[in-house]
């Protein structure tokens, strides 16, 4: 369960900051950020046994007939990345806490956060591919999100969607590749797969599942030619850059390809696909690196470029090989996100990020400064940093390594890769810091607080920690998560010093020299970089794209035209001959059940039904007359279900009725008082086919049902026998509601809940400024007045009904279980009797004698039917299993006491909150457009024997 | 008893779907609430009609009707109420909003091609 919690975590923990922002910004981030260190903590908990080699599992059935299971597992390589992932993730939630401008909706941003590191720590942890793709997407879609997270930058939308297109498109492929896997070995739980390599590197569809794979791979983590998309997600804010782009997201292809290191590689196929695009992107990325100025840009195209060091590294398909890649991924984690951290601090400080207005910082910020060097060395390579550690190991696995036997190619392209990076390593702090304190910077720059720069600082600390006793700090940790990569026994030695004989010496120093030149040169070269045409990948990225968006967006316009009318009649036909063709071409018993006869009444009932439709039809332009209408259709329908022996549904039925004329006749007040005539008679008569068409299907379908048996045995017998001996009660409808079927109502209700929250979203919209708010204002009745509006009979007739309507509501409800009621009968009737309050004397007078939240209300309810579904749990029931028991009180008789009527409870209140929430939204509509508020009960009082003047009234 | 019933609902039916072609919000609505009823209803009798049967147990009792078809309407009844306030709020709002109740949009309302940049 443990590790399933790991995931899990992070996507509870994405609920909570939209909550604690409330509480302030610090409670929000501590919040934010206990929640990661708490999944950390476990991670930790689970560290001991994985470092003995174990390998930790949590299998839990999903889906097993699509062979889709929730199984986690974690091994050396599951723990080197989700402690990355939630270690990182903890600095980053600290250093956003003071990134994070004034205006920025920071509970969105964690909310955002904690999606994306769910996601990725189910990366890393599932041991079923399915499970591992969902959580591959889920990365994308999450860091779509936070891509954009500045939404009203243009760049940042673009560079959102664009990130989304590669990634998605990728993963797209890499489900396909997956599928193919899992095909081949028969199963798609990883710990079996990664035991096939023979069958799978034997089948003749290793190929296409390797490329398949190996895209969604190399779009996720950059490489050439998908490498573009990176630099324009820098549009990102940088917590977000530092996080995804430096230190996990963009690691997600790299641990993709290490996990599927022990099957898929050591074959030509994947040294040429695999070290061949990690080559060329390294050394493509690292040059392009050197002419950004935007600090940003720079350690986006550093990034890309150490991630095709790694791929390359992983390409080579030997042990040693994976185990420096291992290494490396660590090193690149602690050092690039520390850079890009302190790339944000200057510009949090300075307002640019561009070199050529930055310089001689070094003096203003000395605590950055001191960051960034270290930082910019250790990606530079330089002794004794960690990263001179890996590049060494990096550079001697490179020299070793012959290219289609050539054996000094690899050697020398590495090479100019690590002597470019040396070169823009260097110019990040030169152009960036060295130098004259210039004058003309945007923004006074001096160092953050604290906050802002600790978390790059920490890192930076690892850094040298790391450089200077490699063997104690992290070969551990490379040991056990390079063991997992390559199923071996991994005992890595690192050293500071190989000898004079090692070629990886010799390769380092022409690469730090050629670098200096680089960076002396740089003016020179940039001149000839700018003057050199090159493509642009974002133009040849947008035409590619935009024919696709237009054509589509002209399919959706044609068919989407925003004409509802046209919609609902293409669909009424379409469900019509698609009824009349399964009708047609299907077999059916004719129908043997005996009719029932008609009797007079029901026939009256039933004229009055149709010659009120009729009615409707022909007088719908009048709409208050239709309202009168549907009301007497309302009453014969509760009155049929009353006749058909449905107590349950006619009390609904009425009930529900009544609310809904009150809330139809309150927006009609505001509303047009008539139709008028549009259409042509074509139209209409056209109109009235497609209708009786529709009618004549609907009937003939009840009838041919009505007429026969049902096929199969309703499974109403099963409720019947037990609505008594294991509901507990003798209302079978009921039973059914609240325990049978109890999470259907449970789902209901929330439904209902929602629907009451939508409407009050939509006033609140309507009430803002706006021009429905200016309409509202400058609102003029358009019906005559009542002189009356609050006539004194009917507030008395009320004020006496309330009592009497509460205790039948609460009537009905206790009864409900064994008679017919129950908690949506007594909620409307309840709601019911308090609008008429309203009715009466008005929304201001009543709401001010009646202290009841409608939203707590409704939250209450279901959180009150959850609880009591919950409460099973501890009785070792599943969700939603209801007791009951009799008790005797003297000296009432014997009764019953069921959890089912809590629920029961809960439905109630949520009924009557969301009834009265959606009515007083209404009512609060009819404030904005000038209805007056009235003090006194009613308008006239006798005792006074005047009417009361305007003034009074309000 | 089986034909009135039926003849209600494709009546309901029929009626809903004309008034929901029409081209203003109100009828629009009143359309679907007939709908509602009827599909209510003829949900409703796919338990099979019967009338003068108990609505309750008792150890005694001859038969029931059929009680599943009820509960399942008996909420469809009150999320329909939900619904219906909810497109009455949007038919409200839309009406404040643009200043007339026209369901169709016009060419003013369509989207820009292409949408957002």
């Amino acid at each position: 369960m443990s590790l399933a919690l790991i995931a899990a975590l992070p996507f509870l923990g994405a609920l909570l900051p939209g909550l604690m922002i409330r509480a302030g910004k610090n409670a929000c981030a501590i919040v934010t950020g206990s929640v990661t260190a708490l999944a950390l903590l476990l991670l930790g908990l689970n560290a001991p046994a994985v470092l003995r080699g174990e390998v930790v599992q949590t299998r839990i059935e999903w889906i097993p007939s699509l062979g889709l299971n929730a199984n986690f597992f974690l091994d050396g390589l599951g723990l080197l990345f989700a402690g990355l992932i939630l270690g990182i993730g903890l600095l980053i939630i600290l250093y956003a806490r003071f990134y994070l401008a004034k205006s920025d909706p920071m509970g969105q941003f964690y909310t955002y956060l904690m999606l994306f590191q769910g996601a990725m720590v189910g990366i890393v942890l599932s041991d079923n591919i399915l499970l591992l793709l969902v959580f591959w997407e889920l990365t994308s879609l999450s860091s779509f999100l936070l891509i954009g997270y500045w939404k009203h930058l243009p760049e940042g939308r673009q560079g959102a969607r664009m990130a989304l297109t590669v990634t998605g498109g990728g993963g797209l492929a890499m489900i396909a590749g997956m599928l193919i896997l899992g095909n081949i070995v028969g199963s798609y739980d990883l710990s079996v797969i990664l035991e096939n390599k023979e069958a799978i590197q034997a089948s003749d569809w290793y190929l296409p599942a390797l490329i398949l794979i190996l895209l969604g791979a190399f779009t996720k983590s950059a490489q050439f030619p998908f490498h573009f998309w990176l630099p324009h997600a820098m549009a990102a804010p940088t917590p977000v850059s530092a996080y995804l782009h430096s230190a996990t997201m963009v690691k997600a292809g790299l641990f993709l390809m290490a996990r599927m290191w022990p099957v898929l590689a050591g074959t030509p196929e994947w040294f040429y696909i695999v070290a061949t695009t990690g080559l060329v992107t390294m050394v493509m990325a690292a040059k392009i690196a050197l002419f950004k100025d935007d600090l940003k840009g720079l350690l986006a195209f550093s990034t890309v470029s150490h991630l095709g060091l790694i791929t390359m590294l992983l390409g080579f398909g030997t042990v040693e090989a994976a185990t420096v890649a291992v290494f490396h991924i660590i090193n690149h984690a602690t050092f690039k996100a520390a850079l890009f951290m302190s790339a944000g601090i200057v510009d949090h400080e300075a307002h640019t990020r561009d070199l050529k207005r930055l310089g001689g910082l070094r003096t203003l910020m000395p605590i950055t400064f001191t960051i960034v060097t270290i930082a910019s060395l250790s990606m530079a390579g330089i002794p004794p940093l960690n990263g001179f550690l890996s590049k060494e190991l990096t550079l001697e696995e490179a020299a070793h390594t012959a290219w289609m036997a050539n054996p000094w190619l690899l050697g020398v392209l590495a090479t100019i890769g690590a002597l470019f990076s040396v070169a823009y390593s260097f110019r990040f702090i030169a152009h960036g810091f060295l130098g004259p304190v210039r004058d003309d910077y945007p923004s006074k720059p001096h160092d953050p607080g604290f906050g802002l720069w600790a978390a790059p600082a920490l890192l930076a600390g690892l850094v040298v920690v790391i450089g200077l006793f490699p063997m104690l700090t992290a070969a551990w940790l490379v040991n056990a998560a390079a063991g997992a990569v390559t199923g071996q026994e991994i005992a890595v030695k690192i050293s500071h010093w190989h000898g004079l004989y090692a070629p990886a010496l010799w390769m380092s120093l022409a690469a730090i020299g050629g670098g200096l030149l680089l960076l002396g040169m740089h003016p020179r070269l940039m001149a000839m970089w700018l003057a050199t045409p090159r493509p642009e990948a974002k133009r040849i990225f947008d035409g590619i794209i935009e024919p696709f968006a237009a054509f589509a967006s002209r399919l959706s316009n044609a068919l989407h035209d925003g004409a509802l009318t046209r919609y609902i009649a293409i669909g009424t036909l379409a469900i019509a001959g698609a009824a009349y063709y399964a009708f047609d071409t299907g077999t059916h018993a004719i129908g043997t059940r005996e009719l029932m006869a008609i009797h007079p009444v029901p026939a009256l009932g039933w004229l009055s039904l149709i010659l009120a439709t009729l009615a409707i039809v022909i007088y719908h332009r009048q709409r208050l007359l239709t309202l009168v209408l549907v009301g007497i259709i309302g009453l014969m329908v509760s009155v049929g279900f009353a006749y058909f022996s449905a107590p349950d549904l006619a009390l609904t039925q009425i009930s529900v009725e009544v609310a809904t004329i009150i809330l139809m006749l309150l927006a009609l007040n505001f509303l047009p008082k008539a139709t008028p005539v549009e259409s042509t008679s074509l139209r209409r008569t056209w109109d009235a086919a497609i209708a009786v068409i529709a009618g004549v299907g609907v009937a003939a379908l009840a009838y041919a049902l009505m007429i026969r048996d049902p096929a199969f045995t309703p499974i109403s017998e099963f409720h019947i026998a037990n609505s008594k001996s294991g509901g507990g009660g003798t209302n079978i409808v009921n039973v059914i509601l609240v325990d049978f079927r109890g999470y259907d109502t449970f789902g209901e209700i929330i439904v209902l809940g929602i629907a009451a929250l939508v409407i009050f979203a939509l006033t609140e919209a309507l009430l803002r400024a706006g021009p429905a708010n200016d309409r509202l204002l400058a609102w003029r009745p358009d019906q005559r007045r009542a002189g009356d509006r609050h006539p004194m009979m009917l507030v008395v007739a009320t004020r006496l009904m309330l009592p009497i309507a509460l205790l039948v509501g609460v009537f009905i409800f206790l009864r409900g279980h064994n008679e017919p009621g129950g908690g949506f009968i007594a909620g409307l009737i309840v709601a019911i009797a308090l609008v008429m309050q309203y009715m009466a004397s008005g929304f201001a007078w009543t709401a001010a004698r009646q202290k009841v939240d409608y939203h707590a209300l409704v939250a209450s309810g279901v959180l009150i039917a959850a609880a009591t579904g919950i409460g099973a749990w501890f009785n070792g029931m599943p969700f939603l299993t209801s007791a009951f028991g009799y008790v005797t009180i003297w000296p009432l008789e014997e009764f019953e006491l069921a959890t089912a009527l809590l629920f029961d409870i809960g439905v109630f209140l949520t009924v009557v909150g969301a009834v009265m929430l959606a009515l007083a939204s209404l009512s609060r509509i009819g404030l904005r457009a000038g209805e007056t508020v009235n003090v006194q009960p009613f308008d006239i009082d006798p005792s006074e024997g005047r009417t009361l003047n305007s003034e009074e009234a309000r | 008893m089986e034909a009135l019933v039926a003849s209600a609902i494709g009546a309901l039916t029929a009626a809903g779907i004309y008034l929901m072609l029409r081209q203003r919000t109100f009828p629009v609505i009143i359309g679907l609430t007939l709908l509602t009823y009827a599909v209510n209803v003829f949900l409703f009798t796919s338990g099979r009609l019967a009338t003068g049967l108990p609505g309750i147990y008792s150890s005694n009792a001859a038969g029931y009707s059929d009680p599943l078809p009820q509960a399942l309407v008996l909420t469809a009844i009150v999320i329909s109420f939900g619904m219906t306030a909810v497109i009455v709020m949007m038919a409200l709002g839309a009406f404040l909003e643009a200043g007339h109740d026209k369901v169709d949009m016009n060419d003013e309302d369509t989207p820009v091609e292409g949408g957002q940049k």
